[in-house]
């Protein structure tokens, strides 16, 4: 005799439901209340060393989408290139972290932060300054396993502090 | 109509008496009604592991009004093909009654605006005049969906009104009265007590009749949209949401009036007694809404038919029986009589229960 079918499985989920009224919502409440996301995040589109940045030119090759426009001239004093422009149009990213990985003085870097809605498709194109590194903008461990070692470390829906960030 | 339940010290007398209660009881209605759907979503978010509306006002209680505002600003549609006058009528139709049932919800001792010696009479018949309204809805909106959703919900008040009204006169012959005020006056030991059975089937027949979960097949939005509210928008759809939670804080207070021992209890003002009893049914009503799935249309006749209506034919022969035969003053020994005999019943009905001449198992 199967109990299940006299009343017994609505009183077992009756009490399922009741027990999770004492349950911890899951929700996080976004503005207000944050997750601390992956530390290899593919976030914010790039970050640029302008000081390790050859110029050579390695992402924009490697980019399948072509977006990443690299302008170099030579300067003969110094002997080495000059970056004249480099330019993201990050509307048609689609995050693959090729560039990252192809550059060979580690100069490119994924984004942490993960905020990038804009209101005009021209403010996708990001140029010199807007790719540098700041506190709103800082990379990722993304094929760098030193920078991740320094971030916090991801939260899940379950983690019981998770309500008070 | 009798108005012996009156305060003999009521000052002004009837009228008066009239027009007191009349807005005593539309506000009561109107602000439970907005506490119920605040109360209903929060309640049903938590069992969710949600947190329900937060933003609006402390702890989002002034989410019905905000929702209220907004769907006041909402454009009036109406289907081109529709039947305009009925599509106009219906909401007003649905409305109506739910408002009227509380004519004659006791409050506490004398205070309630009618007190009819058929009182409960009354309630069965002017509840069942908002299905008139929801199938009028149905039609007027010329949308097969529509049609559909009340269709069923025709179905399903016709037939689980038969198991409602047969429990409730098992508490009326207990009770020896149709009076709601006679029928909490008689409650020495609470009837869900001494009618454990007719409580259990007039819940289930009420929650269908109100079309609560699991039992809201006609407004069942993964098969036919909304049912028969799919072309209502703005305020002609806001009633219909009042109906909806019109009819659960009725359904509440009439089970706490009949089963719960209405506005009567120990310490606590008697319409404090009434309220937390409305209000801990309607969590009743919420917990089973988040727990149950929807039930086929099929499943919903056949409880009514083959499950309910026997038994409460069973439940109202042995009421019957045992007001006649058993010795007054002893009641309290029929409660574990009654209640054993409710468990046998419910699982000897449970093991006859078959859908679909008993080829398809449930």
């Amino acid at each position: 005799m199967k109990f299940e079918r006299y009343g017994i499985g609505i009183a077992k989920g009756l009490s399922v439901t009741i027990r999770h009224l004492l349950r911890r919502p899951v929700t996080t409440q976004y503005p207000e209340q944050r997750l601390n996301t992956s530390r290899r995040i593919r976030g914010n589109e790039l970050i640029w060393d302008r000081e390790k940045c050859t110029g050579c030119a390695t992402c924009a090759k490697t980019c399948p989408q072509g977006v990443i426009h690299i302008v170099t001239s030579v300067s003969i004093e110094e002997n080495k290139y000059k970056v004249e422009k480099f330019e993201v149009d990050t509307g048609y990213c689609i995050f693959c972290g090729l560039c990252v990985e192809a550059c060979p003085y580690e100069a490119l870097f994924m984004g942490y932060a993960y905020e990038r809605a804009r209101y005009r498709r021209g403010e996708l194109v990001l140029a010199e300054e807007g790719l540098l590194a700041s506190d709103e903008r800082k990379p990722s461990g993304y094929a760098h396993p030193e920078i991740a070692a320094t971030l916090p470390k991801q939260t899940l829906l379950l983690d019981k502090d998770r309500g008070k960030r | 109509m009798t108005m012996a339940a009156l305060p003999p010290d009521w000052p002004g007398g009837f009228w008066l008496h009239w027009g007191v209660f009349v807005v005593v009881i539309f506000v009561f209605v109107m602000a439970t009604i907005m506490g119920f759907i605040w109360f209903e979503r929060r309640a049903m978010a938590i069992m969710q592991a949600r947190l329900g509306p937060n933003r609006a006002g402390p702890f989002g209680v002034l989410q019905p009004v905000a929702d209220g505002i907004k769907v006041m600003l909402k454009e009036d549609i109406v289907p081109a093909k529709g039947d305009k006058v009925v599509h106009w009528l219906a909401p007003v139709v649905a409305f109506v009654p739910a408002l009227m049932i509380f004519a004659v919800v006791p409050f506490q001792g004398g205070a309630i605006l009618a007190d009819l010696n058929i009182g409960i009479l009354y309630i069965v018949a002017i509840s069942s005049v908002t299905t008139v309204g929801v199938f009028m809805a149905g039609w007027a909106s010329n949308n097969k969906y529509s049609l559909l959703g009340a269709m069923r919900q025709v179905a399903s008040v016709v037939s689980y009104e038969i198991p409602v009204v047969l429990s409730i006169v098992g508490v009326v012959l207990l009770a020896g009265s149709l009076s709601m005020q006679q029928i909490v006056m008689a409650q020495d030991i609470p009837f869900i007590l001494l009618q454990p059975l007719g409580f259990l089937l007039f819940f289930i027949g009420a929650l269908a009749e109100i079309n609560r979960a699991p039992f809201d097949l006609m407004e069942a939005d993964s098969e036919i949209v909304a049912g028969f509210h799919t072309e209502y928008s703005g305020m002609k759809f806001a009633l219909f949401y009042l109906v909806e939670y019109g009819e659960a804080l009725a359904i509440s207070a009439i089970v706490t009036t009949l089963f719960l021992g209405g506005w009567r209890g120990p310490l606590l003002l008697p319409w404090l007694w009434f309220l937390i009893k409305v209000i801990l049914v309607f969590f009743v009503i919420v917990w089973i809404r988040t727990t149950v799935p929807r039930i086929r249309i099929d499943q919903l006749m056949a409880l009514a038919w083959k499950f309910l209506f026997p038994l409460a034919l069973i439940n109202l022969i042995i009421t019957a029986v045992e007001i006649l035969v058993w010795p007054a003053g002893s009641l309290w020994v029929l409660v574990p009589i009654n209640i054993a005999v409710m468990i046998v019943l419910v699982l000897l009905w449970s093991r006859f229960f078959k859908l679909g001449w008993g080829k398809v198992e449930v």
